[in-house]
């Protein structure tokens, strides 16, 4: 009976063990947070769980199930931090995992050496520098939807929403059912480019239609509650000295270049931002798997990446939302368990990647971003560096390797490891010295989450048996 | 305005009121929920910072999920703990402020 490891517990990762489970492999799924669901269905603490939580998501009853499906039949193990994959020739890698509170210090270590393994880690947003938003008040949009779906806390009471994409549109929703009041959104992409990316060829969405439903619901909300709705505008400053109070609207061109002189001040006490989302490459970065230009791991029609053994599915392979997720992570799953996918399956995976085009064509990052941020703008969170610091010394050393400029600025050094600042880095450095060496190479990180030395070191004395999934008996 | 707690007997979700869970936060008793994040309890109380970066500007919570560091806190002498990912325990001393090295 061929072993199947997940590491992920979100739509993609809970699809592919519930296919692989079908297709009769023995599944063990590792999932780091407190419950499975992922990003789209965090949902609140057992204990605190709602009689109208469905309210907060769509698809809840299809998380229901299989959620039910995969905790009867499936080794789910929560709390279950994998931190490095060590590559194994031709076969998956071996992963090391520490199972406990996050940042903890007692967790206990484990090693897994699967038949196969499917790498479903998801993806985290990126945000744009401007200046500010390095100000308390200011969000992620995710943030601001974690906070809301999974802990009932309204971020603020006069917020705006910003960026670009249709995964602003839920933001607000939730807002407002936190009692919040949303005092617009703002669409960074213009009428004429969310026309070319959303209206050609519309039969071709008529496929997702439950994706039109869903984004109608929202319209509607934002309807009901008069919530302002721009398009072509953004945040370019978020004004303040301990936190968020006001920011500053602008308009922008087809290219987001800022359009002078369109600048209107609103107040407000908190801001959401989300101008598109990168994947959380780490761990198939480490196991070799390839990706490509935009930083998404390579995969096959059955989802195969390029190392043997090794699938994956969902946001890491291409930003399209939970529906895609599921269809490409029950792909993954049967073909990791042996088993040919269902064409249903790969029917789904084709519409909403086409959906996924489209929401590319209309919202994917222009570069005239880097008119909003000043010199003095933070580009790197964790250790204070400036946009001008790092455009000064590209242009002093025209240097087109990543790791001088970090030696020499400290950019992507600090404790998130350019986790959030290494693709806005990277686009600055295009354009002052004209090409990168090694694109993409800010996201490598062998060590994919925090270990303390005592624990790394705990794990030396004695040295741990590899061992195969374990069953489930072993591990209650 | 600040960050706050929907009020249970007021949430269109209603959920389940999991008792209250009283944790110290720089010597301050603060109370939430039974089941949220130190983050959670933190910005549900009201508070948008607890720390500073290298430049001594202030930091709260930015990604939510684990992965920008902005959260950073002391969990029972334990530093370094990301707010937005650990439970609080009934109990937990949360330490906040301290100067990122
Ligand atoms: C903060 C946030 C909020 C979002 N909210 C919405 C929303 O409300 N509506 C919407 O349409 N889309 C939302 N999205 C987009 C959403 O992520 C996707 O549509 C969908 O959740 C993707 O599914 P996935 O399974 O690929 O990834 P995810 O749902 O992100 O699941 C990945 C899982 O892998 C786990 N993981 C990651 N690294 C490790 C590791 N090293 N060890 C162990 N486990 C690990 C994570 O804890 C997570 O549960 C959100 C995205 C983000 C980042
Ligand atoms: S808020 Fe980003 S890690 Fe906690």
């Amino acid at each position: 009976m061929a072993e199947v490891l997940i590491i992920g517990g979100g739509p993609a990762g809970m699809a592919a063990a519930a296919a692989a489970l079908e297709a009769g492999a023995r599944v063990t799924v590792l999932e780091a947070g407190y419950d499975l669901g992922g990003q789209y269905w965090r949902h609140l603490a057992d204990g605190r769980s709602g009689a109208n939580e469905a309210a907060l998501h769509h698809g809840w009853d299809t998380f229901l199930e299989l959620r039910r499906t995969i905790t009867e039949g499936c080794d789910v193990v929560l709390g279950a931090h994998v931190w490095a994959v060590d590559r194994n020739d031709d076969a998956p890698p071996l992963v090391h995992v520490m199972v406990g509170a996050p940042d903890g210090t007692d967790r206990e270590p484990r090693t897994y050496a699967p038949d196969r393994l499917v790498v479903a880690t998801g993806g985290q947003e990126r945000t744009l520098p401007f200046p500010g938003w390095d100000l308390p008040g200011v969000f992620t949009a995710g943030a601001a939807q974690a906070l809301a779906k999974g802990e009932r806390v309204a971020v603020g009471q006069r917020v705006l929403v910003a960026g670009a994409g249709p995964f602003l549109l839920p933001v607000v929703t939730s807002l407002i059912q936190t009692g919040a009041t949303v005092v617009g959104v703002a669409e960074a992409s213009g009428p004429r480019r969310l026309a070319r990316g959303w209206l050609p060829r519309p039969w071709e969405l008529l496929g997702t239609r439950s994706k039109a439903t869903e984004l109608g619901g929202y319209v509607q909300a934002m309807a009901r509650h008069r919530v302002p709705y721009w398009t072509g505008r953004t945040v370019v400053e978020a004004h303040g000295t301990d936190r968020v109070r006001a920011v500053t609207l602008a308009g922008l061109d087809d290219d987001w270049t800022r359009v002078p002189g369109s600048e209107r001040v609103i107040e407000v006490d908190a801001v959401c931002v989300s101008h598109g989302f990168v994947p959380r490459t780490e761990l198939a970065t480490a196991a070799g798997c390839a990706v490509d230009e935009n930083g998404f791991v390579v995969v096959d029609h059955e989802q195969r990446t390029t190392v043997p053994g090794v699938f994956s599915a969902g946001e890491l392979t291409g930003i399209g939302g939970a529906d895609l997720s599921l269809a490409e992570g029950e792909i993954a799953g049967s073909a990791a368990a042996g088993r040919p996918p269902r064409p249903q399956a790969l029917e789904k995976r084709r519409r909403y990647a086409t959906f996924a085009s489209r929401m590319h064509a209309a919202h994917g990052i222009r570069p005239g971003w880097q008119t909003w941020a000043t010199p003095e703008t933070v580009l790197c969170r964790c250790e204070d560096v400036t946009v001008g610091e790092v455009r000064d010394i590209a242009a002093k050393t025209g240097a087109r390797g990543l790791r001088s400029l970090k030696l020499t600025t400290r950019a992507g050094l600090g404790p998130c490891q350019g986790r959030t600042c290494g693709r806005n880095l990277e686009d600055i450095l295009v354009v002052e010295t004209g090409g990168l060496m090694q694109a993409g190479r800010t996201s490598h990180r062998p060590i994919a989450t925090p270990v303390r030395l005592g624990e790394l070191a705990a794990t030396l004395t004695p040295a741990p048996a590899p061992e195969r999934a374990p069953d489930r008996e072993d591990h209650p | 305005m600040n960050p706050r707690r929907v009020p249970v007997e007021l949430d269109p979700v209603r959920p389940q009121d999991s008792g209250p869970l009283t944790v110290t936060l720089d010597g301050e008793e603060v109370t939430g929920q039974a089941g949220q994040t130190v983050a959670g309890i933190l910005l549900g109380a009201g508070r948008v910072s607890w720390r500073t970066s290298r430049n001594g500007r202030p930091r709260g919570v930015f990604c939510g999920i684990g992965v920008c560091f902005d959260c950073l806190v002391t969990v029972n002498d334990l530093p370094d703990v990301r707010a937005c990912q650990r439970r609080a325990q009934e109990g937990d001393v949360i330490t906040t402020g301290v100067q990122d090295g």
